[in-house]
């Protein structure tokens, strides 16, 4: 059979209006306007975008990009480290989504054009076959969540060679979902978890959330069904008061589990408080490297001088963009008076704009929320 | 965008596998995934990594089950009967 | 709009978007010679189809008929490519210009070479054949030329640059859609592109994936010929794709365009390759394929015409042109509506 064919399966677009139909059968049923729900991931936004989802949905129910933009919650002084690194002369290598994104005063790309050496990699793999063919100091600006931070794990584990450092920005999702509960600005009944995310932590580390806060979570994968059906199944749990954690991705996703990547996970890394860019501290969101790996983790193995980018004055756009609200769900992309006019894909100001799985990227690769149901 | 990319197992060398993606074969590295892997199984790959293998009875599986969430309470005894044929139509087809 | 124009010209000036048509419309169109401002007719008064317009073509009165000509230069890198080369190309290409305007009787084309120096001589030759089994097919013939060598690093191999001249007696503009039109296109969507990204990268793929170049001309006097006035705009979806053409025809005919996705006609490899290369089909070029515009009530005829033609079997009505939101595509993916967004240019460099 044409490998092909699998994930076509999850695409059919009969089943999706039936799945569609049935969220609106539920939005009446459960009787509020609107019913909000959240989900916490750039590719289920991507998802929701690229096959026009959004259009399908019933008009009660509003479905919110949360704080899942790994890129975009990677924090102003995390992003100055790297830059600081760079511009003392250190070579970096990172993915590439983060290369434009501006700390306090530049970005890596602009440190590049002053001559700083910055390579874009799109595995960790490439960083250690980087440090293998040279002598020079190489430095691996990690940013990710945990389904990223697993593959830095494995490097880590794996021997690398002495030139190698790693400069963690690695961030754990389910700690957000906390302070996005906790905001008095949140109406949000459900979440939409992250199946990938979920393909490592399991399902039951959603557990405690949903004990604390009576909201139901379901994992869900990213293929248009996946997605459609997740929410069907939250509108279930929302409507008849009954807050689970369900398991949408089955074919992925265990309780537990992987066991293996979790046990490398912490091995490697521990949970730290940090700031997540516009969402303010988040306990134990962030992960550095352990102890003993301190002969490995660039924040000890150099002294990164960020004084020096703090002197530069903030560019005066940069005041105005609201990528914080937009990232914890209480603003849209359309509420920025930046946005699309002096904040594209081409400059962006903010780091929703720079990432791929920025929510004002993907409105403005997708065109946002139109409503095209009456065109033609 | 290859975040969580489902590919079909080729070879399998250590902890290096060739995986098809749709006709197009990459190296993937196999240090986190948590089952033995097999030329001929699926997995997903994260950045180079595979975090999971997948099992091809679960994806048949998995399209029964959004079946059975098209089926309102109130509805007729026949619905259930051609959701029971969906899903054993979706178990037949390999 | 800002980060457009710049100082100095950068590869998006060439990628065939906003880019290029915002230099295009201060550097080339600021005090043209013909006076040509905005819109299909300039100040000539003569009702030609000049510079501004901005059409695959210029058309030019000639007693009651229009002589149509146009120009390309080829850059395509890499220059031989599974499906062709830029021999192929450069013929198709300036075949398919003309065709674009409906004029589907080529008179002449002329060829001007540009070789870095030692270049083998081998693949010049392969080239010269390429081409003319190209004008073979088209029926064309190439009747005036020009080489010239430029020292070695000076220039990329080689750049050819094709002119065509037509007589019509109809020219098809790029702007005639009206609401309830119906937007044909001859066949799958994407090849080209995907198959030089594919060369590129040395993707093996299983399966065939090959650019479709291939001159038109045959093809579309076919359709011109199945209803009388029934084809009433038509562009071939090059640099930018389906994407960029069906926003040009949108925002020079007034209209919007609805898309429906499920009916573009995809080869499995093509669909395989964007999918992992995170590249849509929509927005990448194609070389032997064009966009029509036709009245629906002739749209069967004109349908029945393309399939029975070797180059059109896989033809397919995509889409309607509607009333409302002039200048946007609103694509239809089957699930829901979304914008189809403009994509500034093609993705790829040196891809026609």
């Amino acid at each position: 059979m044409n490998s092909a064919a699998r994930p076509l399966e999850f695409r059919d677009p009969a089943r999706g209006r039936a799945l569609a139909q049935t969220l609106g059968r539920l939005t009446r049923e459960i009787g509020r306007d609107p019913v909000s729900v959240m989900h916490v991931c750039g590719s289920h936004e991507q998802a929701i975008a690229r096959f026009g989802l959004r259009a399908s949905f019933p008009r009660a129910l509003d479905v919110i990009m949360g704080p899942g933009c790994p890129v975009c919650v990677t924090d102003l002084p995390e992003v100055d480290e790297a830059v600081a690194l760079a511009l003392q002369g250190v070579r970096v290598a990172t993915y590439g989504d983060i290369v434009r994104v501006r700390g306090t005063a530049c970005s890596l790309a602009d440190a590049q054009a002053e001559g700083a050496r910055i390579e874009v990699v799109y595995s960790v793999t490439q960083a250690v076959e980087l440090a293998r063919r040279t002598d020079d100091e190489i430095v691996f600006f990690a940013t990710g969540f945990e389904t990223t931070a697993v593959a830095t794990a494995a490097a880590v584990l794996d021997d690398p060679p002495p030139n190698l450092s790693v400069l963690s920005a690695h961030k754990f999702i389910p700690p957000v979902m906390e302070i996005v509960a906790e905001m008095p600005a949140t109406r949000v009944e459900g979440f939409l978890a992250a199946g990938h995310a979920a393909t490592i932590t399991g399902w039951e580390v959603f557990e405690p959330f949903v004990a604390r806060h009576g909201i139901p979570v379901v994992v869900a994968g990213f293929e248009p069904l996946d997605v459609l059906a997740g929410l069907v199944r939250l509108l279930e749990l929302i409507r008849d008061r009954t807050p689970r954690v369900v398991n949408m991705y089955p074919r992925c996703v265990t309780r537990q589990g992987n066991r293996a990547a979790q046990e490398q996970l912490w091995r490697v890394f521990r949970a730290a408080g940090g700031c997540w860019r516009g969402i303010a501290h988040v306990p134990n969101g962030n992960l550095r490297l352990r102890d003993e790996w301190a002969h490995l983790d660039a924040r000890r193995r150099f002294r990164i001088d960020v004084a020096r980018l703090w002197s530069q004055v903030p560019p005066a756009l940069a005041q105005q963009c609201i990528c914080g609200d937009i990232m914890a769900g209480i603003a849209s992309p359309s509420a920025c008076a930046l946005f699309g006019s002096r904040c594209t894909p081409e400059a962006p100001v903010g780091a929703c704009m720079v990432s791929s799985e920025g929510t004002c990227r993907i409105w403005h690769e997708y065109g946002g929320h139109p409503d095209l149901g009456a065109t033609g | 965008m290859c975040l969580g990319v489902p590919g079909r197992v080729v070879e399998v060398d250590g902890l290096l596998a060739i995986v098809d993606f749709w006709g197009v074969r990459r190296q993937v590295r196999l240090d986190v995934v948590d089952e033995p892997v097999v030329a001929g199984d699926y997995v997903l790959n994260h950045v180079g990594f595979a975090i999971r293998r997948i099992p091809a009875e679960d994806v048949e599986q998995t399209l029964a089950l959004y079946e059975t969430l098209l089926a309102a309470p109130e509805e007729d005894p026949m619905a259930a009967d051609v959701h029971g044929e969906l899903a054993a139509a979706g178990r037949k087809r390999t | 709009m800002t980060g457009l124009i710049d100082e100095r010209i950068g590869l998006r000036h060439g990628a065939g978007g906003r880019a290029m048509r915002a230099l295009i419309e201060r550097v080339f169109l600021d005090g043209a010679v013909d006076g040509a401002v905005d819109g299909a007719v300039d100040g000539a008064g003569d009702g030609r189809v000049g510079l501004a317009a901005m059409d695959d073509g210029a058309a030019i009165p000639i007693g009651d008929r229009w002589l149509v000509i146009t120009t390309d230069s080829h850059v395509v890198q890499p220059i031989f490519f599974p499906g062709g080369d830029i021999g192929r190309l450069a013929v198709a290409g300036t075949v398919n210009d003309l065709a674009m305007m409906g004029a589907t009787d080529v008179l002449a084309l002329t060829c001007a070479v540009v070789l870095e120096e030692g270049f083998p001589r081998a693949d010049l030759e392969r080239i010269q054949a390429s081409m003319r089994d190209a004008c073979r097919e088209a029926g064309a013939t190439v009747v005036a030329g020009d080489t010239k060598v430029m020292g070695r690093g000076e220039l990329d191999g080689i750049v050819l640059n094709t002119s065509g001249v037509a007589l019509t007696d109809r020219v098809i503009p790029d702007c005639g859609l009206r609401p309830q039109d119906l937007i044909v296109v001859t066949g799958s969507i994407g090849d080209h592109g995907l198959a030089i990204m594919a060369a590129r990268h040395g993707l093996a793929l299983e399966g065939d994936l090959r650019s479709d170049v291939a001159p038109l001309n045959d093809l579309v006097r076919r359709a011109l010929a199945a209803a009388d006035g029934a084809v009433v705009a038509m562009k071939d979806p090059t640099r930018g794709g389906l994407a960029s053409t069906l926003h040009e025809m949108a925002a020079k005919s007034g209209v919007g365009i609805v898309l429906d996705e499920t009916q573009v006609p995809l080869t499995p490899e093509v669909r395989a390759a964007g999918e992992l290369l995170g590249i849509d089909p929509l927005h990448v070029a194609n070389e032997g394929k064009a966009v029509l515009g036709v009245r629906p009530a002739a749209a069967a005829a004109v349908l029945a015409a393309l399939r029975a033609h070797p180059l059109g079997q896989r033809a397919a009505i995509v889409g309607r042109a509607v009333a409302e939101r002039p200048g946007s595509v609103i694509l239809d993916t089957g699930f829901g509506r979304r914008l189809l967004s403009e994509p500034d240019g093609e993705p790829m460099p040196r891809i026609c």
